[in-house]
């Protein structure tokens, strides 16, 4: 862990080299996601509710799941780079050194310009907190924050999944972006909105609406089981595939030697 | 003209090499069409009144849209040129008997449609496949037809000389990333990447749609879908046309200018 803060500062500084550069990028992250913002926005100008939720409940989605998804971003920034670090032979150099290898990746590349989106979320949250028509107890906020880091957690998992397609193939990787991306993108909204299947899929085979819509349910007094609330606990269960796959991917590997 | 043919056609075969990103590329796109789709019934379903494109018109929006992604989103950026202002690989360019901005235009068409053409096809056919509500339609007359062909190649020619002068920017600021992100984040929503424009709030849909990213993907789409027709779609047309005249001229201009003062620092 000591180590890992050790990288932490060594990139927050490295990149703190080109400032400019550095808050550019940081905000173009900022205006991507708050055009998404603005797009809901319209959308509920217009209609001014969804199913059966209103504009602020929507926002807490929004933010959750950007929120989540950017996190796991700025952390596991290293799996996004990982079939380069396959192709140019970096990997085999990490793999004599007496280190875990998720460690290694990870450690290898932070980015942390994310932080514009990291701020979109943050100010949506502001907004959407007291006008989303939820009391606020203790169990309340403990959902919400165990829906932010179980969610980035999730995420993180869909990104080691990423990389471990990378030792099997290197091209086609961008069918993985429906479910980073695209669950980034359409977390905007509840995801019942999408309809039954959808739903099924997103709880049962990759758990985005286990720390997004079901407990959003709890939030809203809508469900008053325990049960709801703990929910996104159970979807880090997906984790354990995620790294079985990681670690077979990591068995079959075969350098290609240059 | 020969040379400018030829230069299309080497991108243009280059781009078609690399099948299997773009069999994964499509799939994305299937799902995402998908959920776009979803996302806009379930407004529809909240209140009827209130949609501003019939259903039908939305559905073949979102499915053109992602058919032909590669030819509208700001956000495809030819990494080559970037790279080559910012190294100083500029200077081998500039030696060629070629017009550079002409040069530059060809090799981002041509990427750009190779991309475009590539991928349309299975999407178009399942978009036409399948049930019911989620169908794409096809244009209401032939007339509409045509129209929509020649708003797309306009849009491409605006698309693609706007992104010209965010390259001829290199030539002052170093700093490619993130200009590029913030002015393709900004054109794409103002095109109605995210949201199609008829979506948008009234006072602001009738500034929006005087504004050149209005002549991107915005037209052709909205001409197929049948949401604009007629004597709408020639003045639409025409906008496009001006914009695109005004964006070619500012181009050239800005790269004579840019080209008279560049320094390649040897070695």
């Amino acid at each position: 862990m000591r180590l890992y803060l050790k990288f932490f500062s060594l990139h927050l500084k490295s990149q703190m080299q080109y400032k400019t550069s550095f808050f550019l990028t940081a905000l173009g992250q900022f205006l991507g996601a708050f055009t998404s913002f603005l797009g809901i926005y319209f959308m509920f100008m217009r209609f001014h509710t969804l199913e059966d939720f209103s504009f602020g409940q929507a926002l807490l989605c929004f933010a959750v799941i950007l929120m989540a998804y950017t996190m796991a971003e700025m952390l596991g920034r290293g799996f996004d780079l990982f079939p380069q670090m396959l192709g140019n032979g970096e990997f085999d150099r990490a793999l004599v050194r007496p280190m875990n290898i998720v460690f290694q990746v990870l450690a290898a590349k932070m980015d942390f310009s994310r932080f514009g989106r990291l701020m979109q979320a943050i100010l949506v949250f502001c907004y959407a907190i007291p006008n989303s028509g939820v009391v606020w107890t203790g169990d309340k906020i403990l959902t919400l924050c165990l829906m932010v880091t179980c969610g980035s957690l999730v995420f993180f998992g869909l990104f080691l999944v990423y990389a471990a397609f990378s030792f099997f193939t290197v091209e086609g990787l961008e069918f993985m972006n429906v479910f980073t991306d695209g669950g980034r993108e359409f977390g905007r909204y509840p995801f019942s909105v999408y309809g039954k299947n959808i739903l099924r899929f997103l709880t049962f085979v990759i758990p985005l609406a286990l720390f997004q819509y079901y407990p959003l349910l709890y939030l809203l007094d809508r469900e008053q089981s325990v049960l709801y609330m703990l929910l996104p606990l159970v979807a880090l269960l997906f984790l354990l595939p995620c790294y079985a796959f990681f670690r077979l991917g990591l068995r079959r590997y075969k350098s290609t030697g240059s | 003209m020969k040379k400018y043919r030829a230069l299309f056609r080497i991108r243009f075969i280059n781009a078609l090499q690399y099948r299997a990103a773009a069999v994964a590329g499509m799939t994305t796109q299937f799902a995402w069409g998908f959920m776009e789709i979803f996302a806009f019934a379930a407004f529809y379903r909240v209140s009827r009144a209130a949609f501003p494109m019939t259903f039908s018109q939305t559905v073949s929006y979102i499915w053109m849209q992602q058919a032909f992604l590669a030819l509208f989103m700001m956000w495809f950026w030819e990494n080559d040129i970037a790279d080559a202002v910012v190294s100083g690989g500029i200077a081998y360019e500039m030696v060629r008997p070629l017009d550079l901005y002409s040069r530059w235009f060809c090799q981002v068409a041509a990427n750009r449609l190779a991309r475009a053409l590539l991928r349309c096809a299975p999407i178009l056919i399942v978009a036409f496949l399948v049930p019911e509500p989620y169908r794409m339609s096809l244009p209401p007359d032939l007339t509409q037809l045509f129209l929509f062909l020649l708003s797309t190649a306009l849009s491409l020619g605006v698309v693609v000389s706007f992104s010209l002068l965010i390259y001829i920017s290199l030539f002052y600021m170093l700093s490619p990333m993130g200009v590029r992100i913030i002015v393709a984040v900004f054109s794409d929503f103002l095109a109605g990447a995210i949201v199609p424009l008829p979506f948008f709030p009234e006072s602001l849909r009738a500034l929006v749609e005087m504004l050149p990213f209005a002549a991107m993907q915005n037209m052709p789409l909205r001409i197929y879908s049948g949401n604009i027709a007629g004597a709408d779609a020639w003045q639409g047309i025409a906008l496009q046309l001006f914009w695109l005249a005004a964006l070619l001229l500012a181009g050239r201009f800005a790269m004579d200018r840019a080209l008279k003062k560049v320094i390649v620092q040897g070695g």
